[in-house]
């Protein structure tokens, strides 16, 4: 870890103003940051510490929410609006870490917590993601967390969030301000996939914040699930997980989405593979017709081949348990 | 006899809770980097990134023009250090060079610590860590240790039981009607005790230091201190009095004590080194292992022929090997037995001892083989188990002192339930989830070391028994606190039990599960030798109620002596000091293997076989279709002797039952041997087992009276645990998935197709 400046601003625009410069990094729960200074990976000259903005909120808006971008992940998965209207988001965010993490980490810093590849993690490996034009060791290397969709041949790393799968399910939108003024991203749009720059994660510009994230008026309490396989029963990341909604209109499914975690530099969705679950009663032939979609182009990197067959079972069974209204417990670990 | 808290007298068997457990929990007790020191320097380790070269240059000036910073030590300025191995071979070293950081350019492997930044904060310390640069001229290694050639070296480690085979395998395999012939794998594992290792060096500026240290020996780490940097011996005192967790991490001195007092030489200062949990897997770890193993049985199971070789890494430094391949052909009869084993070098740290070293390795895949011979025969495997059961240690012949693993069986079998077994496997189900049931044998070392107590009791009433060991967390203070409240009949509150000070009397490294047989028994010993002392004390007191009795013909109760003829006549302990002078009575005892015992261990002529022995039955339930297992119970019958505390002895056996759990499915160091480099070195991918995987576990202590195997009949439960858990689950996911997986631990993806 490296010495660094260290700013606490009151309100946002002394917030921007202070983000708005090299080396800058907006301090939030710190799960991930703090970590990651600690290895030296991050190495910010100047850290802004956004704790003491007003964007704690959780707040009704247009029939739908606004979660602030210091909510905790506790906060928002125990919100009564969330678990009633939104409760993929609820169980997605109780599928991730442990209660102490989440009572620190927030919905912003979810959105931006970085890639938990091996390499990134270790100074001493060439990363592009960590120092650009250095190389990907994953390739060929120790790579079954790594990704298998979307990835590049500079970067294969994942984006790790269990909270944003489900949050690209909803069409969240995210909020950001900045040096240019206010902007919202559309959820599908916030992360980008690794190309020729794998050290950016996201489509935040230079100094920019996340003020909130706002979840539309919808309703698919009744059709959701979040499945996560990983390696242990919990407190461990995502080899593939897969947040389901739908809807079903005289037993056939009148809209479907699917996102997956765990398996490229954003969650994954395919609007091919929703789209053929449109107009289909509930089957596995449906499904897996819709997972075969989903996963085209499925690229294993050698450690991480049974991905590609992992998540294929993994989405029939997720569309399964949100087509029938079982949907994934977080706390009984046996498979729904 | 299932374990319950009911009450029970002072004394062995007595549930006593750890005495230094409101110490533990309310952060009383200090660990080794939590002594507080006047004037302290924290030094920050800085790790290499080679497996294989040297440091051609090393950048420190601008670590060194950081704020805080006091000095950069590296090979380049450190102080002069003992030039011949022998300085730093500790008492369970391997034969070979022990690793000595900064010692030259040299890397032998990666993580290696090339430097020291020591500062007045640790946080300066940590600044100026990263302002280090190395440059270095790689060259090419190897750490894949299949690639590597095999050898068997001349010298082999003290402890190491070189197999003795029997019959003629070949032929017994080429003939016999059933085969199994099969090639497991288990991974690397790296300790992770919860404590960190960590060193606090108290510079005293006369010559003395003090050192807490995160070590399983004080005395050790003592005389390793003194080799190698030329210490006077009485100038050296190393306390360990609380340690979190080893595992096997600490029974050699590691690097961090051996950078800390070299940092405080150097600067004649107190200095503080703690590693990062990352750093934890740059130095010992259970090493990976390739077990080949050949099985030939009738059909009714019983073996006619047993091969098992077990190929395992060390250093390119020491030769470090385990005994992995003998313990299946110890633990049944069969004719034709061939254990063999090799080591390979590859540039890594040596491997070392982790709980039950070799046992949890070999008689873990040895269980799995076995099972795959009772499908391949269609013999239940407990049937198995029993059929080819033995009353003798087979591959020594010779009888045990105490074996009741059939009662283990039977117990455990009875809590389990296993008569209602589905035979086949995929045979039994729950919902969408395959159901399995498995069984394995584990057995591990009653090992019995010589080991010395003082005791110490003042006129008013008050006991401390003190040894120079270790409670790596696993119960000492407790066990000692009841033998001696045993012995004297005093209550638990009134007896302090000392340990982890190398100023007192000497006892070994706290490891091979020995500890509580061994310093038990030397409890007992002072006690009783203070019982003497106090008999004759009585003599003095007014009229002599006791009419000179010798000590046989008193009771110790309730801190009073007592005429066993004559109840009605007694003495007070104090009441019989005062009366005799003496303001304390103080007696060092030791218990040690009788001489004969111990020169026929050396010249391998034992004459009795002194184990442990554990059935565990474990049950998982496996989604058919993703993989996902949970093992949803446990059951560990347990034949070790007597047990002191049923308590502690419980946790003992949960805490290896946990950590088979996490052989079997989760735990494993991932090698990139592009780079020659363990990659998931934290504990975000280094998977133990989290509270969701550990479900229902039953311990069952089964009775087991040994009046030979130590002079208390203690046995020892630290290590038996872990043994034959991981092949219980195992064998259960085959049972469930009629998947059989040769390689630990399982993890999801070897359960798809």
């Amino acid at each position: 870890m490296i010495r660094f400046g260290y700013d606490r601003p009151s309100d946002v625009a002394e917030a921007v103003r202070d983000g708005n410069a090299r080396g800058v990094r907006f301090l939030a729960g710190g799960s991930n940051l703090v970590d990651l200074m600690k290895e030296n990976v991050e190495r910010p000259v100047r850290v802004v510490d956004i704790n003491r903005l007003p964007l704690h909120a959780i707040e009704a808006q247009d029939g739908g929410l606004r979660i602030g971008a210091l909510a905790t992940n506790s906060d928002t998965a125990w919100d009564a609006r969330v678990e009633a209207q939104y409760p993929v988001l609820a169980s997605a965010i109780l599928a991730g870490a442990s209660p102490q993490l989440r009572n620190v980490a927030t919905a912003g810093g979810n959105l931006n917590q970085r890639t938990r590849c091996l390499y990134f993690y270790d100074n001493t490996t060439a990363c592009n993601k960590r120092e650009p034009g250095t190389g990907c060791s994953a390739i060929g290397g120790v790579n079954r967390v790594n990704a298998i969709l979307g990835t590049s041949p500079a970067c294969i790393a994942t984006h790790p969030s269990d909270m944003c799968v489900a949050l690209a399910v909803l069409n969240a939108t995210v909020n950001v301000t900045g040096p240019l003024g206010d902007r919202a991203i559309p959820f599908g749009d916030y992360h980008r996939l690794p190309g020729e720059d794998p050290s950016r994660d996201n489509m935040l510009k230079p100094g920019e914040l996340v003020t909130s994230i706002d979840l539309p008026d919808e309703d698919f309490s009744g059709h959701y699930t979040y499945l996560k396989l990983r390696d242990r029963l919990s407190y461990a990341f995502a080899l593939v997980s897969v947040a389901v909604v739908m809807r079903i209109e005289d037993g056939r499914i009148a809209e479907a989405r699917i996102a997956l975690g765990g398996v490229a530099h954003k969650p994954w969705r395919s609007k091919t593979a929703e789209g053929l679950l449109v107009g289909e009663v509930p089957s596995q032939s449906a499904f897996l017709a819709a997972a075969h979609a989903l996963l085209e182009g499925a690229q294993g990197q050698g450690s991480n081949d049974f991905k590609i067959g992992l998540a294929r079972r993994a989405i029939v069974r997720a569309c399964r348990q949100a087509a029938d209204g079982t949907p994934q417990s977080q706390i009984d670990k046996r498979v729904a | 006899m299932a374990t319950k808290y009911d009450d029970a007298p002072i004394g062995i068997g007595s549930p006593l809770s750890r005495v230094d457990g409101k110490m533990k929990v309310t952060g009383g007790a200090r660990y080794a980097a939590e002594h507080p020191v006047a004037d302290l320097l924290y030094g920050v380790v800085v790790s290499g990134a080679i497996a294989k070269g040297r440091i051609t240059k090393l950048h420190t000036d601008a670590a060194r023009a950081a704020p805080g910073v006091v000095e950069v030590v590296s090979h380049l300025n450190r102080p002069h250090i003992a030039w011949f191995d022998k300085a730093y071979q500790d008492q369970v070293a391997p034969p070979g060079s022990p690793f000595r950081a900064f010692y030259d350019a040299e890397i032998l492997y990666s993580g290696q610590p090339i430097a020291l930044v020591v500062a007045r904060t640790f946080e300066d310390a940590r600044h100026g860590a990263s302002l280090v640069q190395a440059e270095y001229a790689v060259e090419p290694h190897q750490t894949d240790f299949e690639r590597s050639p095999e050898y068997k070296p001349k010298k082999t480690r003290d402890t190491f039981v070189e197999p003795t085979n029997r019959g003629d395998e070949a032929a017994a395999f080429a003939a016999a009607s059933n085969k199994v012939d099969v090639s497991y794998y288990i991974g690397t594992e790296h300790h992770n005790p919860m404590e960190m290792h960590a060193t606090t060096v108290q510079w005293h500026g006369d010559g003395r230091i003090t050192v807490y240290d995160k070590t399983q020996g004080s005395q050790n780490v003592q005389a390793y201190l003194v080799g190698v940097f030329g210490f006077a011996k009485k100038n050296v005192r190393v306390m360990n009095p609380y340690v979190g967790g080893g595992f096997g991490s600490g029974l050699r001195p590691q690097y961090q004590v051996y950078l800390a007092t070299l940092a405080a030489k150097m600067l004649e200062r107190s200095v503080r080194v703690v590693l990062t949990r990352q750093q934890m897997f740059s130095f010992t770890h259970r090493s990976e292992c390739r077990h080949t193993i050949r099985l030939g049985a009738n059909d009714d199971g019983a073996l006619q022929s047993i091969y098992s070789k077990a190929v395992t890494p060390t250093s390119r430094f020491e030769d470090y090997m385990e005994p992995i391949a003998n313990w299946g052909g110890q633990a049944y009869r069969c004719d034709n037995a061939t254990m063999d084993w090799a080591i390979t070098a590859i540039d890594t740290y040596t491997p070392g001892d982790m709980r039950a070293p070799g046992a949890a390795t070999g008689m873990t895949l040895f269980e799995m083989a076995l099972d795959e011979m009772a499908y391949e025969t269609g013999v239940d495997p407990l049937a198995m188990r029993l059929t080819n059961y033995s009353d003798r240690d087979e591959m020594n012949d010779i009888p045990y002192t105490s074996k009741a693993l059939r009662e283990a069986y039977r117990e455990g079998a009875e809590a389990f339930g296993w008569a209602d077994r589905g035979r086949a496997p995929r045979s039994m189900r729950d919902g969408t989830e395959l159901v399995g049931w498995g069984v394995a044998t584990g057995i591990w070392d009653a090992m019995f070391q010589k080991t010395s107590v003082r005791a110490r009791l003042t006129a008013n009433g008050h006991l401390e028994v003190a040894t120079a060991g270790s409670d790596i967390g696993t119960g000492t203070y407790t066990v000692m606190t009841q033998v001696a409240a045993g012995a004297l009949g005093l209550p638990a509150e009134q007896v302090t039990a000392v340990l982890g000070d190398s100023d007192l009397p000497p006892s070994p490294i706290e490891g091979g599960s020995w500890t509580a047989a061994s310093t038990g028994a030397a409890v007992q010993v002072a006690c009783d030798a203070v019982r003497v002392k106090l008999a004759k004390a009585a003599a003095k007191v007014d009229g002599n109620p006791l009419g000179g009795a010798a000590v046989d013909a008193l009771r110790f109760e309730d801190g009073r002596m007592i005429l066993a003829a004559d109840p009605s006549k007694s003495v007070g302990y104090g009441e019989a000091m005062t009366a005799a002078g003496l303001s304390e009575i103080v007696a060092t005892e030791a218990a040690a293997p009788g001489p004969l015992e111990s020169i026929a261990e050396m010249v391998g002529m034992k004459k009795k076989a002194k184990n442990t022995h554990s059935a565990v039955f474990a049950e998982v339930k496996v989604d058919e279709e993703l993989g996902v297992v949970r093992v949803t119970r446990i059951v560990c019958a347990v034949a070790a002797g007597r047990i002191v505390n049923p308590k502690t002895a419980r946790s003992q056996i949960l805490g290896g039952v946990v950590m088979g759990i996490g052989m079997a499915l989760h735990e494993e160091t991932l090698a990139d041997h592009r780079i020659g480099r363990f990659m998931n070195h934290n504990f975000a991918e280094y998977h133990i087992p989290a509270h969701a995987d550990v479900q229902d576990i039953e311990v069952i202590f089964v009775d087991e009276p040994d009046p030979e195997v130590s002079p208390l009949g203690i046995k020892g439960l630290g290590e038996i645990g872990i043994v034959g858990t991981a092949a219980a689950i195992g064998n259960a996911i085959f049972h469930a998935t009629g998947k059989r997986v040769r390689s630990l631990p399982i993890t999801i993806d070897k359960l798809l197709d």
